[in-house]
C-alpha cells in the first residue's frame, strides 16, 4: 500500500517487458479513407517504424498527418489498409492485451466512480476486481487523488480527469502504452506537471510508450526518440534520438544546450514542410 | 505592542463570528426557499381549485353542469369500489401496453442502430408512420381486433411505441465513439461495450421517453375504450355520459389522473433505482 508503485500480489504476474526485442514493428503501413462522396484519401503513406521495449517514443507532426490513425492502427481498434504492424513480434488482430490506450479526452464513464473507472479494464477483461482495488487506490495516492475513489467525473477537474485515466491505461502494467495527445485539452500548469508525473511513471514502469502530441516541447523533453511526420499525405519524415539524461526536469532543461538544439532542430524541420513559418 | 496585539485579536474574533452570522443567515435564506419551492406546486394546484370550488356557486352553476371539486371527490370516495372496478382493467392495458412497447421499443432501436440495413429501410418508415394521428386508427383497430383486450393493448402500445424507439435510437448515437474505441482498445467484445458503455450511457434518454410513452399509453387504452369496451375507465365515462352523470364524469378523469401519476411515479423510482445501482456498481 505505502509502496510507491505496488507490484502485483497475484499468481500470475506479467512480464515486466513485450519480450525483449522489438516491442512495435509497422512495415509500409498505409491507410486511406473514403470519404462520403466517394473520394480517396490518404491518411498514412507507407510508414515504417520499430520501436524496441522498452522505449519511448513521441511522434510529432501537423494536424492531419495520421499519426493518431497510425495510433488507433497500433491500438488494434483500426486496420491499415495495407502493410503490417506486428506488436510483441505478433501480427495485429485486434487489440492486444498489453496494450492500453490514453487519449486526449478522458473518456471517464460518468455513471462510475473513480475507483470504478480505473478498474474498468480489470471488469473488460473478466478478472477479479477485488485483487486490483487496493493496487488502483495506491495508483490515484501516486498521482495526488488519494481519497478520490468514491467520488464521481463531474467533481474532477481536467487535469484531475486525466490523471485518472492514467490510472486506469496502467492498472495492469501495460507492456505497450499508447498516448494520442493525452496533454491537448489541459491548461499550461496542469500540463507542464503531467509532463513531470508521466516521465516519473514511466521511470518506474519501464515499459514502451507511443506518445502521439502537438507539443515540440513536451515530445522532446519526454522521449528518447522523436519522430516527424509529414503533411498530408503522412509520412515519416524525420527521426531524432534524444540523449539528455534522466529525470529531466522541466524548470532545468530550457536551459540544456542538446534539448534546445533538439526543439530547433524539430522546429527547423517543420519550417522546411511549411508547416511553421520561420521568423 | 501588547496593545495592538490584543486589537488585532479581537477584530479577529469578530470578523470571525461576523463570518459565522453570514453563514447562518445565508443557510436561513436557503432554507427559506427550499421550503418555498417545495410548497408552491401543490399550493398553486390548491389555489385553483379553490377558484373553481367558489366561482360554481358564485356564478350559479348548476351542480348537474359542473360540479364542484368537492363534490368530485366525495363522489370517488363513496363509488370507490365502481370506481376500482374499472380503474383495475385500465391500468392493466396500460400497464401491458406499455410494457410491450417498451420491450419492442427497445429491441427494434437496437435493430435500427446495429444495422445500417434496417436504419435505411425501417426507420424513415417509422418516422412517416409516427405522422398519422393514431386516434384515427381507432375505429379501424376495433374492426380488425374486436371488443375485447386487443385494441385497448394494442392502441396504447402502437401510441407509445414510437417515442421509445426514437429516443432509444437517438441515445445510442448520441454516444462520442471514443468511448467505445477506448473500451475496445481494451480488448472488449461489442456485448460488452453496449453492456458497459453504450446502454448506461442512453439510459437517460430511454427514461424520458418512457415517461412520455406512459402518459400515451394511458391515453391509448382510455382511447380504444371509448371506441368499444364493457369495462375500463374510458368506458364508465360513456356510461356516466349517457346518464347525464357528469360528476361520475369527473370522478372517472380524476381516478384515471391519479392512475397516469401512479405509474409515472413508478417509473421514476425505477429510475432512480437503476442509477443508484450503477453508481454503486463494482
Amino acid at each position: 500500500m505505502n509502496a510507491p508503485f505496488p507490484s502485483f500480489d497475484m499468481a500470475e504476474r506479467p512480464e515486466q517487458h513485450l519480450g525483449n526485442g522489438i516491442a512495435v514493428q509497422i512495415d509500409h503501413v498505409q491507410k486511406i479513407f473514403e470519404t462520403r462522396d466517394g473520394d480517396e484519401v490518404i491518411a498514412l503513406e507507407g510508414a515504417d517504424l520499430a520501436v524496441p521495449a522498452g522505449e519511448f517514443v513521441a511522434v510529432v507532426g501537423p494536424s492531419g498527418c495520421g499519426k493518431s490513425t497510425l495510433l488507433s492502427m497500433i491500438a488494434g481498434i483500426d486496420s491499415p489498409t495495407s502493410g503490417r504492424i506486428l506488436v510483441d513480434n505478433k501480427p495485429l488482430i485486434g487489440p492486444n492485451p498489453r496494450t492500453s490506450v490514453v487519449f486526449q479526452n478522458d473518456y471517464l464513464l460518468p455513471w462510475r466512480n473513480i475507483i470504478d473507472n480505473v478498474l474498468l479494464p480489470i471488469e473488460i477483461k473478466r478478472l477479479d476486481t477485488r485483487l486490483y482495488r487496493q493496487r488502483a487506490e495506491a495508483l490515484l495516492t501516486q498521482v495526488g487523488l488519494a481519497g478520490f475513489g468514491g467520488r464521481f467525473p463531474s467533481e474532477l477537474s481536467g487535469g484531475m480527469r486525466q490523471r485518472v485515466a492514467i490510472c486506469r491505461a496502467v492498472i495492469q502494467e501495460p507492456g505497450l502504452l499508447l498516448m494520442d495527445e493525452p496533454f491537448g485539452a489541459l491548461d499550461a500548469l496542469t500540463r507542464e506537471q503531467m509532463i513531470m508525473d508521466l516521465q516519473n511513471l514511466w521511470l518506474r514502469l519501464q515499459n514502451t510508450v507511443v506518445f502521439i502530441t502537438h507539443g515540440i516541447d513536451e515530445a522532446v523533453f519526454l522521449a528518447d526518440r522523436v519522430i516527424i511526420m509529414s503533411p498530408r499525405p503522412g509520412r515519416i519524415d524525420m527521426q531524432l534520438e534524444i540523449d539528455l539524461p534522466r529525470p529531466r526536469k522541466w524548470n532545468e532543461i530550457h536551459r540544456n544546450p542538446g534539448f534546445t538544439e533538439a526543439v530547433a532542430k524539430v522546429r527547423g524541420r517543420f519550417e522546411e514542410q511549411g508547416v511553421l513559418k520561420a521568423g | 505592542m501588547a496593545g495592538t496585539l490584543q486589537d488585532l485579536a479581537q477584530d479577529d474574533l469578530a470578523s470571525k463570528s461576523d463570518a459565522g452570522l453570514r453563514r447562518a443567515d445565508r443557510l436561513r435564506r436557503q432554507r427559506r426557499r427550499a421550503t418555498l419551492e417545495a410548497v408552491s406546486a401543490p399550493a398553486l394546484a390548491f389555489a385553483l381549485l379553490a377558484v373553481w370550488q367558489i366561482c360554481v356557486p358564485l356564478f350559479n352553476v348548476s351542480a348537474f353542469v359542473l360540479p364542484t371539486p368537492v363534490d368530485i371527490l366525495a363522489r370517488v370516495v363513496t363509488d370507490y369500489r365502481l370506481l376500482l372496478t374499472h380503474a383495475w382493467i385500465t391500468a392493466a392495458e396500460v400497464v401491458v401496453g406499455f410494457l410491450c412497447a417498451a420491450v419492442v421499443g427497445i429491441l427494434v432501436a437496437l435493430a435500427v442502430f446495429y444495422s445500417r440495413m434496417v436504419e435505411r429501410a425501417v426507420y424513415p418508415l417509422l418516422i412517416a408512420m409516427q405522422t398519422i394521428p393514431k386516434v384515427a386508427l381507432a375505429p379501424l383497430v376495433v374492426l380488425y381486433l374486436g371488443y375485447d383486450w386487443g385494441p385497448k393493448l394494442f392502441l396504447s402500445f402502437l401510441i407509445s411505441f414510437f417515442p421509445i424507439v426514437v429516443a432509444t435510437v437517438v441515445g445510442l448515437k448520441g454516444l462520442d465513439r471514443g468511448y467505445a474505441n477506448l473500451v475496445k482498445s481494451m480488448g472488449a467484445s461489442e456485448a460488452q461495450v453496449f453492456l458497459k458503455v453504450r446502454l448506461p450511457a442512453a439510459l437517460p434518454s430511454i427514461f424520458g421517453s418512457f415517461k412520455v410513452a406512459l402518459s400515451l399509453a394511458v391515453i391509448g387504452a382510455v382511447l380504444g375504450e371509448y371506441v368499444a369496451a364493457e369495462r375500463g375507465l374510458g368506458y364508465l365515462q360513456l356510461q356516466a355520459n349517457a346518464n347525464f352523470d357528469v360528476t361520475l364524469n369527473f370522478a372517472a378523469v380524476f381516478v384515471i389522473a391519479l392512475l397516469g401519476v401512479a405509474l409515472y411515479s413508478i417509473i421514476i423510482v425505477a429510475e432512480k433505482i437503476v442509477n443508484t445501482r450503477q453508481g454503486a456498481r463494482t
